[in-house]
């Protein structure tokens, strides 16, 4: 007699067998039977959130902490609503998660029954793939199906909705068969002709540039490995994107800093004057590019991306190279080491010129700013923040907006899957819940989200989360009371008119640490700034550190919005010497 | 000025669209044809025609034809994105040009008018392998098959015969000779 097992089991028995051990979730009527089968399978922990958003930004920390997909179980109407920004987010940011919504029974499936949605097509627009299971009999092989789309090829976000009679209903399990043949929507068929153009561009260029992004952390930890040989071997600069950050180490001198709108000057103004540009798994976003017309214009462009839509989207490139990072930078490196051993001495003149260069922008200094005794600069906090914890493995999340600039420019990452932050969607309130899925995923670990007072209120609720599971996450609030890129916005493009964008009436955040059970610690000058990060690092538990800053600072250097890469706003202190009057700044 | 208060950049260089037939071989399963849609409205790609049904019942396959109109670098972003969907097996594109390639409509117009009035306007279809599908004394309904333009031009030409009513499909195309698209 073949063994029956009931949809909810089914369910568990697929995670079970994807090596799935966390699951982020909220319970509702439409996944009751699902709950109920929790507690027969203890290989799966399941982490109970105060939001569905939270839920989903936990399991995207997850997964961009450890390369696994992260999965979340919410209930159907608002459960699958509120998930909705959390897989938008993943879908922009090429996050793999699994997000499995309970829906009403199927016979009440389009009569507007009580928490009833039309989930998937809802979600059609911002997953890779969904599914409404109709009949018991295919739910295992969805279920599978799920975990190889949102995992292959680009990763991405799936869902699969299970109506509350598919749960109930009995079936034989199908085991999961790792298909040789993927479902051919997965690319990896570059050819070795392609590699050797490459090789024959890297060997012509004169001002060569490496621009890498979130694709190099995507293809795994092999991919920065074999980025940061590559990069050595061929003695070029490289800049990166900010879901980039980590792949190749900050503080290596070949590394120009981040670039695009809140770049390094050095960054964008050899992007700008290179003559061979090689992308490394980028998309050529708008906050990189700036005005497109301008955008390099004398280069030879390479774009290396597994999805072949990425490859003449928005930029046209000269070679494109579409497949895993990691196989290709295997085959370059191969390519390269066979044809032109010792590369980076025998090329070393041909782009001593370009270096001399670089080093004059770099000169510029664009990350400086213009330090305070009185009060807390917020670079300066996110520079102490990094150099008390730079010894120790630290995960960094962040919200969006000018402290997440900040903290991409001056946190120094050296390692890859060590930065979690939302670029694409730019959702504030990822950082908080991201930290807990960070947390879980790495319970021994400092795991730190920089966030902004604005941002970390839109999921505070989550603080309750971090104390029921004893993580100590570390939530250090740039507090400047403003939607600070908001108001910079508002300061250089709209007449300094601050419209709604000072938040009156702030929590005191250190009573609503401790109101949650955890511990509120607060910084008002520089001078206390270092004993207080260190009282942060060495509590134990979460923290909700605010950290008082100036509530004018800009964040610099800038991309005026339509102006290429080579006419960038500085700092104050380079502005006073370029005496932007009034009628410059109309122009940002 | 007003443009550059804005967090984004202005559109760049516009290049000069065509019109393209993109044919999509898909899964026929529920939701397949608002995904193929969903992603056309959701990037704002044009839909000028649209023709689908079940072509394979066996393995469930659907053929979806798209007239749509988009620079070079639109329709290369359509078919990319359309081949990244789930259900869909293979894209082919065909410029409106391309000699190789049939393309036909069907319209059935409805007349209403006498006899020497409906027999008018059956001569007028001559060109365009007219089938009467239903006959009265006062009224007729005539199938054809032609291209968009040509029954563009008869609905305006036959109104002086009597035409009170007309009803077609979106383009479907086929390649010529022996070739198929793989």
């Amino acid at each position: 007699m073949p063994k029956f097992y009931s949809g909810a089991e089914i369910v568990f028995k697929c995670l079970e067998d994807q090596n799935v051990s966390h699951i982020f979730g909220y319970p509702g009527g439409a996944v009751l039977p699902i709950y109920d089968e929790l507690k027969n399978f203890n290989s799966i922990k399941h982490i109970l959130v105060r939001h569905e958003q939270g839920a989903g930004h936990a399991a995207e920390g997850y997964a961009r902490s450890t390369g696994k997909p992260g999965v979340l179980l919410v209930t159907s109407g608002p459960g699958a609503t509120n998930a909705v920004t959390a897989l938008t987010d993943a879908y922009m940011d090429s996050v793999p998660l699994v997000c499995i919504t309970g829906q009403v029974p199927t016979h009440l499936i389009g009569t507007d029954a009580f928490q009833e949605c039309d989930t998937t097509g809802i979600t059609r627009p911002c997953t890779k793939h969904n599914w409404l299971v109709k009949d018991v009999n295919d739910l295992a092989e969805i279920m599978h199906k799920a975990f190889e789309v949102a995992t292959t090829g680009r990763p991405g976000p799936v869902l699969v909705d299970i109506p509350k009679d598919i749960q109930f209903q009995k079936a034989q399990y199908k085991n999961y068969r790792k298909l040789k043949k993927l479902n051919g929507k997965s690319h990896n068929n570059f050819s070795q002709k392609n590699i050797d153009e490459l090789i024959s561009l890297i060997t012509k260029a004169k001002k060569p540039i490496f621009y890498t992004g979130g694709g190099v952390i995507n293809s795994g930890t092999k991919a920065s490995e074999l980025l940061r040989e590559l990069v050595y071997a061929t003695g070029f600069p490289i800049t990166s994107t900010l879901q980039g950050l980590g792949c190749f180490p900050a503080d290596d001198n070949q590394f120009l800093g981040m670039l695009g709108m809140h770049g390094t000057y050095e960054a964008n103004n050899a992007m700008y004057s290179c003559d061979l540009m090689i992308n490394v798994g980028a998309r050529f976003d708008d906050r990189i590019t700036g005005k497109i017309d301008e955008f390099s214009p004398k280069s030879k462009k390479v774009h290396i991306d597994i999805d072949p839509s990425s490859i003449n989207k928005n930029v046209k490139v000269d070679l494109a190279i579409v497949g895993d990072i990691k196989s290709v930078l295997t085959s370059t490196l191969k390519t390269l080491k066979k044809s032109k051993n010792n590369f980076s001495k025998s090329n070393k003149h041909q782009i001593s010129n370009w270096w001399e260069q670089i080093q004059k922008w770099r000169s510029k200094r664009s990350l400086d700013y213009i330090g305070s005794e009185e009060t807390i600069k917020p670079q300066y906090a996110i520079e102490r923040l990094y150099e008390l914890t730079k010894d120790k493995d630290t995960y960094i999340t962040t919200e969006v907006g000018q402290h997440q600039m900040w903290a991409a420019q001056h946190y120094k990452f050296n390692k890859p899957n060590r930065w979690m932050t939302s670029g694409g969607l730019g959702t504030m309130g990822y950082g908080l819940p991201a930290a807990v899925g960070v947390q879980i995923a790495h319970p021994k670990k400092l795991v730190i989200d920089i966030a902004g007072e604005a941002s970390v209120l839109m999921t505070m609720q989550e603080m309750s989360t971090a104390v029921q599971y004893n993580l100590p996450i570390k939530i250090f609030i740039l507090n400047n009371e403003y939607m600070g890129m908001v108001r910079q916005w508002q300061e250089l493009l709209h007449d300094k008119n601050y419209s709604e964008s000072y938040t009156a009436a702030l929590p005191d955040f250190v009573k609503m640490a401790e109101a949650y059970g955890c511990v509120g610690i607060r910084a008002k000058t520089p001078e206390e700034l270092d004993d207080k990060i260190i009282e942060m690092l060495n509590t134990d538990r979460p923290v909700i550190f605010d950290c008082l800053v100036d509530k004018q600072e800009n964040c610099f250097p800038m991309i005026p919005s339509g102006k290429p890469h080579n006419q960038m706003l500085l700092g104050p202190k380079d502005q006073k010497e370029k005496k932007i009057t009034g009628k410059g700044r109309t122009l940002v | 000025m007003a443009n550059s208060k804005s967090a984004y950049s202005f559109a760049g260089k516009k290049q000069k669209p065509d019109t393209h037939i993109i044919v999509v071989w898909v899964d026929n399963e529920a939701g397949v044809l608002a995904r193929v849609v969903g992603l056309f409205s959701g990037r704002g790609y044009n839909i000028e025609s649209l023709a689908v049904a079940e072509v394979d019942q066996k393995q469930n396959i659907s053929r979806i034809t798209i007239v749509t109109t988009g620079t070079p670098q639109v329709v290369d972003q359509i078919k990319l994105q359309l081949k990244k969907l789930v259900p869909v097996h293979k894209v082919a594109d065909f410029k409106r040009e391309d000699k190789n390639v049939i393309f036909k409509e069907m319209a059935l117009f409805k007349f209403v008018a006498n006899n020497g009035k409906l027999n008018k306007a059956f001569e007028a279809c001559k060109k365009f392998n007219p089938v009467i599908l239903d006959k009265t004394n006062k009224s007729n309904v005539i199938q054809i098959t032609a291209l968009r333009r040509e029954i563009d031009t008869m609905s305006k030409n036959l109104k002086k015969f009597g035409l009170v009513s007309v009803s077609r499909t979106g383009a479907v195309a086929m390649t010529r000779g022996s070739e198929i698209f793989k």
